[in-house]
């Protein structure tokens, strides 16, 4: 241990010094509590406060439903508990047979409904307390789980969804998986609570890297592939930037930490934070890496101010090089420095693209991850149709789209046909919403402010009718909405953006980064939507007539000087530097 | 009687019997019952040889008179209460109780006796009074001789069994060597004039005796009727109008079921009630329903109708009066007679009774009157065929103890279609459709002593299904205030857990806090298998029976048909095996509890 830093708040301390949450962790014999009697108590659907803690640990979320809340309240009903059922999907890969199961359960207990997350992966929703090991048991028949989905721990491990070449996918996609089944949990829990396993005695310390405490706060780890983006690296707390060599083989990574989106409102403290890149590692240097890297964040991480813990207040706290420093000890050897890498684009390219070996890929569009059968459009049965016949894999975005990966060119056509038979299809899709991404937010999510997902499509349209009025409708423009001030659809990054502060009422923030290595600002706070489309078409205006050719949106109010330069810009204007110029060296 | 039964029986000797034959021949009817009363009155002093003439200075005391009732929704009481207090006036000593608390070891020595009961479900006596039935009807009921006594029954016509635990008192009083003072009358639910007459004719009579032998009397009851500071201030007769605070849908989306809290301001009403008292409500018909009758009929709503001694208009009288949904025999006789209609008329009479129910199910007063018409209907004449409008009674849901003066209810709206029309429960249908919070109901209080908290801290286990929930919501509201956790137990069964759980975030919080011990639900529509509340109790036997031998209070509510009689079959079987007790033990085990008022129902 490093005697010079600050050990005040962290792990070292006793538990009495420190915030509740870690009480409860510790106190939970590594994840149980009183989980399996909650589950058959037929007084509540949901479950004890407790309990509910730590089934986050096992990558399930209880819920209600907002829009009924206050109308169960005054019947003298409990709210309408249900449950969110977060899979673990490294890398957003899963098989037809994985598809037509998840496809299954969601028909089943998931209120026939899917969710495509912007971690690349499968959210259920509405499942009822009673279908919850049922579910869970399902997924384990297509050796699916569940296990760190969510909690105080490493969270599903992203990877770049669709780089031009195939085989490096393969690669990182396959180290995306080693790596989120090296640093998820070990106990127990898990397989005796949803599994039913016998719980076996055994002398070995159940959680050899956690201990008791686990995470001082969730943990996120991404892969990227430049010249994408997609995975968002810089928001990413351990972030890694695949570096290939002239053969165009990986020869290793870049090592990017403390990114995060979260913020609050209430809290003029917090705030989301780009990623600083710390150097290079080659692959087989990875494991050991991450392990330094989360090791350092468990034992330095704040456990007295839970809204403190991200490993990005870490590191503001105790300075970048002393956690650089730090990691370098525990890795024995320091970072070689950066290597140079070049990003486009934090998008993702719809429709049909070759995919090298003879064969496509086929990104679907799906407006805010959202799959179920609607009046004209059948996503849940027209994608079952294609996993029926389909040979190749499914992947998630990090866009919350869709990609059929490995399409034999004489299947384009069976596909294609799948597809218009359920109304699937992006013709009519806008550049915008190409760019668009929105958090689940209301009816399901606790701390939703406002709408989010089901505003998306009234939202868009409107700023599209604004494009249209100044010929910018082909213009890619991110747009990112959040429900609130949380940042899940990872707002701060995107060219436009609305975090929720009421029902009806955003913060508008403008000006991120195209592809996501600059944190965008706010514009107007508390603002209902007339006054935020009226800022759109001001500001929309102004970019079709002064933009440079190729120029974007964000990048445009930058140099116009739309912004008078920010007193607190030093950090995001550090990275911008910092991005560009590790892309031209 | 033929003579000479008289002699074989050697009553009489010819000689006698002749002189009595002669007298009987010139005697009024008066003089017959005095004669009567004379005889079985004087026989001791015939004996001493005191002679006729002597008789009149030589009279013994008068006969003891007892009057009996047996009452779940206070009917019988009421009457038992009027009558009494028309006895005392003329100097008769009567004393009154309720079969509940009547000590059986008297029965063989009372002389006359008048009983008024009220009849339930399968004929079954009301639950107070089956303790006393099973006395009476078994094994240790003793012979009567002496005894004279009249049954006065009260009954729902529209109901299989009417007016069945009168009748089964009359046959048994019969079988025990009683004679009837007066013939049994059975009445309908309009059975004021009918029990009026009925105790009238027989206060005259024993009055007469009485007079006549010149007994003088205790009086015990007041000669006027009851002192109004007694009687509450509003009662079914005064119904208080009291403001509607809330109405809403208390079961979720989804449900299969439709169950509204009511909540009452009682404020400033002077009524009183405990918790498992229930709330009279003085229900109107809905004016569709009325309209729908009268353009039937093809009479005039505004036609001045007396009711009474009241005039009123048709359509008001209808509205507020009288019965117009269920049509009970009367009706079918009167519309006979009115429409001379064949199939109507071969609906009449005991021997077509079950024939009559069938119709009357599925054919309501509006269809009669469609089916049949009648030309140059009178608008009395329909209404001399319909019955008083009846209120309607809630379990109360609430406490007063929690603060508020107010009555909350828990009411199931009765909906069903019949020939193509939607139609409903007139009280029900009335609070959950057709009263806003703001408007009046006139209601009144009903007590029921019999389902109420223990004095002490006894255990208590509480079951019940659907709007059966209610009066438990009262219990707990009173144990929360008076904060007492002594050991208590609630079952509750409804269909579904997401949408039906009355009261869910309530019992929670009892649960949560210790004023409700343990509870157990059963839905029986949430898949795998219909689950009852009889099930539970059966997966908790072994508890639920140690809670019983500790001295634990069962109490029962909800539904007469479907839940009560699983209920107590479950308990019989519970006490049986888990007491190791065969079927006949483990039936008096039950008994006992109830006649320790340790097992209370309140069911309908
Ligand atoms: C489903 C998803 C949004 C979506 O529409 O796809 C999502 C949904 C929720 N997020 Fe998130 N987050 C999701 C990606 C993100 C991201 C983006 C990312 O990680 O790339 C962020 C910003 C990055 C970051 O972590 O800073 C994010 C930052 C948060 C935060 C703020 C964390 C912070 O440090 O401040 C919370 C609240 C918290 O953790 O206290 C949160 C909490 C939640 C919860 C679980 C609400 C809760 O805590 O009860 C939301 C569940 C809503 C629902 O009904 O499903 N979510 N959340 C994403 C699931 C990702 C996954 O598969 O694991
Ligand atoms: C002591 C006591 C306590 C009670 N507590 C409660 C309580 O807490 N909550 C509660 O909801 N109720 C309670 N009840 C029942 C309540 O008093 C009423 O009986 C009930 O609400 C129905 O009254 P109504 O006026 O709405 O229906 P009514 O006008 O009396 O109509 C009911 C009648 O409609 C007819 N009918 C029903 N369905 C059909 C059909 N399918 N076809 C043809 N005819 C049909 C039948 O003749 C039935 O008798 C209690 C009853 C008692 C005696
Ligand atoms: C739930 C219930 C069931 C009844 N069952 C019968 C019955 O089977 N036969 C009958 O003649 N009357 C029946 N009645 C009618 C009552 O006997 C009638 O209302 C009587 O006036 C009640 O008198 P009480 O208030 O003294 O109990 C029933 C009434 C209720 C509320
Ligand atoms: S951003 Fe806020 S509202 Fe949206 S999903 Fe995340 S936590 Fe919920």
């Amino acid at each position: 241990m490093n005697d010079a830093i600050d050990r005040s708040n962290d792990v070292s301390q006793p538990l009495d010094r420190l915030g509740p949450d870690e009480r409860l962790k510790h106190d939970s014999d590594y994840l149980r509590g009183t989980i399996d009697t909650g589950l058959i108590d037929r007084i509540s659907g949901g479950v004890r406060f407790e309990d509910n803690k730590l089934m986050k640990f096992h990558g399930i979320y209880q819920q209600d439903d907002r829009d009924i809340r206050d109308e169960r309240r005054r019947q003298k009903l409990e709210p309408a508990y249900t449950f969110m059922v977060r899979v673990r999907l490294p890398g957003g890969v899963c098989t037809p047979e994985q598809w037509l199961k998840l496809d299954e359960l969601a028909r089943l207990h998931g209120g026939e409904t899917l969710r495509l997350t912007t971690r690349q992966t499968f959210q259920f929703h509405w499942v009822l307390k009673e279908d919850l090991r049922p579910t869970i048991q399902g997924l384990h028949d297509v050796l699916l789980d569940t296990i760190a989905a969510c909690g105080d721990d490493s969270r599903g491990v992203m990877a770049t969804a669709d780089p031009d070449d195939g085989a490096l996918h393969a690669e990182v996609a396959a180290l995306a998986k080693s790596l989120s089944d090296h640093v998820i949990p070990r106990t127990g829990a898990y397989h005796e609570i949803w599994y039913g396993k016998e719980r076996v005695a055994t002398s070995e310390e159940e959680e050899p890297f956690y201990g008791r405490t686990y995470m001082p706060r969730k943990f996120k780890i991404g892969f990227v592939i430049p010249p994408s983006n997609d995975i968002d690296v810089y928001s990413q707390d351990l972030g890694l930037i695949a570096v290939t060599g002239a053969d165009g083989a990986l020869q290793g990574f870049n090592v990017a930490i403390g990114g995060g989106m979260g913020r609050s409102d209430q809290d003029p403290g917090s705030y989301p934070r780009l990623a600083d890149v710390i150097g290079f590692i080659p692959k087989d240097r990875l494991v050991a890496t991450a392990d330094a890297v989360m090791s350092v964040q468990r034992d330095y991480g704040n456990r007295v101010d839970r809204s403190r813990a991200r490993f990005k207040y870490t590191i503001d706290a105790k300075g970048l090089d002393v956690i650089k420093a730090e990691i370098e000890r525990r890795l024995g050897a320091s970072l070689e420095p950066a290597r140079p890498f070049h990003f486009t684009s934090n998008g993702d390219v719809i429709g049909w693209r070759e995919n090298g070996d003879g064969g496509f890929n086929l990104t679907l569009l799906i407006l805010s991850g959202r799959l179920s059968n609607r009046p004209g459009k059948a996503l849940l049965d027209g994608l079952r149709e294609i996993a029926n016949i389909h040979r190749g894999k499914f992947r998630l975005t990090p866009n919350q789209n869709l990609i059929v990966a490995d399409i034999p060119a004489r299947e384009r056509p069976r596909i294609e046909a799948i597809l218009a038979a359920h109304g699937i299809g992006e013709a009519g899709a806008s550049a915008l919403r190409r760019n668009a991404i929105a958090c689940v937010a209301l009816p399901t999510c606790p701390l939703a402010m406002a709408e989010a997902e089901r505003y998306l499509p009234d939202f868009a349209a409107k700023v599209e009718a604004i494009l249209a009025e100044y010929g910018l409708s082909e213009e890619p423009i991110t747009l990112r909405i959040s429900g609130c001030p949380n940042g899940c659809s990872r707002p701060y990054v995107a060219e436009i953006a609305l975090t929720g502060r009421a029902p009806g009422k955003y913060t508008l923030w403008l000006g991120g980064g195209f592809h996501g290595e600059r944190l965008n600002r706010p514009v107007l706070d508390n603002a209902g939507e007339a006054a935020i489309l009226a800022t759109l078409a001001e500001t929309l205006g102004l970019y079709a007539r002064g933009r440079s050719p190729g120029e974007h949106f964000g990048y445009f109010l930058h140099r116009s000087g739309y912004f008078e330069p920010a007193r607190d810009s030093a950090t995001e204007d550090a990275v911008l530097v910092r991005a560009e110029s590790v892309a031209r060296a | 009687m033929t003579i000479a039964q008289h002699f074989h029986e050697g009553a009489l000797t010819l000689e006698q019997w002749q002189h009595v034959e002669a007298l009987a021949g010139s005697l009024s009817p008066v003089q017959a019952r005095w004669i009567s009363g004379y005889f079985a009155g004087l026989d001791a002093g015939l004996l001493r040889g005191g002679g006729v003439a002597a008789a009149p200075d030589a009279a013994p005391a008068g006969r003891t008179l007892t009057i009996l009732y047996g009452t779940e929704t206070g009917n019988a009481r009421d009457l038992g209460k009027t009558l009494a207090a028309a006895a005392a006036e003329r100097g008769l000593a009567p004393r009154l109780f309720d079969m509940a608390d009547y000590k059986m070891r008297q029965l063989k020595d009372e002389e006359d006796l008048l009983v008024i009961v009220s009849t339930y479900g399968e004929g079954d006596p009301p639950q107070p009074a089956i303790g006393f039935f099973e006395f009476l009807e078994g094994r240790r009921a003793p012979l009567l001789p002496n005894l004279r006594y009249s049954v006065l029954a009260l009954g729902d016509s529209t109901y299989e069994k009417y007016c069945e635990a009168g009748k089964r008192i009359d046959r048994r009083l019969q079988e025990l060597g009683a004679a009837r003072l007066h013939d049994r009358v059975d009445c309908d639910l309009d059975y004021e004039e009918p029990a009026a007459s009925w105790s009238g004719v027989l206060v005259d009579q024993l009055a007469a005796e009485g007079a006549e032998r010149g007994a003088e009397v205790v009086r015990l009851f007041p000669t006027a009727a009851p002192a109004p500071a007694a009687a509450p201030a509003h009662d079914k007769r005064n119904p208080f109008p009291a403001p509607v605070l809330d109405a809403i849908r208390i079961t979720g989306r989804h449900s299969t079921k439709d169950t509204r809290h009511i909540e009452l301001d009682l404020a400033g009403s002077g009524l009183a009630y405990a918790p498992g008292d229930a709330l009279g409500i003085v229900a109107a018909n809905d004016p569709d329903a009325v309209a729908r009758l009268i353009d039937a009929t093809g009479l005039d709503g505004g036609a001045a109708v007396a009711v009474k001694g009241e005039s009123l208009g048709l359509a008001e009288a209808l509205e507020r009066r009288f019965e117009i949904a269920i049509a009970s025999p009367r009706f079918v006789d009167q519309w006979a007679k009115l429409s001379g209609a064949a199939d109507l008329e071969k609906l009449r009479g005991e021997a077509a009774a079950a024939a009559r129910r069938a119709f009357l199910h599925g054919h309501h007063v509006v269809d009669i009157v469609r089916r049949f018409p009648v030309s140059g209907l009178e608008p009395e004449a329909l209404l001399a065929g319909l019955r008083p409008l009846q209120p309607r009674l809630y379990s109360i849901a609430s406490s007063l103890a929690a603060g508020a003066e107010e009555a909350h209810l828990t009411v199931a709206p009765v909906r069903y279609s019949l020939h193509g029309e939607e139609r409903g429960g007139v009280a029900s249908l009335q609070l959950a459709e057709r009263v806003q919070p703001g408007d009046v109901l006139p209601v009144y209080v009903q007590a029921n002593p019999h389902f109420k908290l223990p004095k002490d801290d006894a255990p208590i286990v509480m079951l019940g299904a659907g709007t059966g929930i209610a009066p438990y919501r009262a219990f707990l509201q009173e144990r929360e205030a008076a904060g007492r956790t002594s050991p208590s137990w609630l079952f509750f069964g409804e269909r579904n857990f997401r949408s039906d759980f009355l009261y869910q975030s309530e019992w929670q919080a009892w649960l949560k806090g210790g004023t409700l011990g343990r509870m157990d639900v059963a839905f029986s529509r949430d898949g795998n298998g219909k689950v009852y509340v009889q099930h539970r109790m059966l997966e908790q036997a072994k508890e639920l029976y140690a809670w019983l031998e500790e001295g634990a209070h069962l109490y029962v509510c909800g539904d007469a048909n479907a839940l009560a009689p699983d209920v107590h079959e479950t308990l019989i079987r519970i006490v049986a095996e888990q007491g190791g007790k065969d079927r006949e033990a483990a039936e008096e085990y039950v008994r006992r509890l109830t006649s320790d008022h340790r097992y209370q129902r309140d069911v309908y």
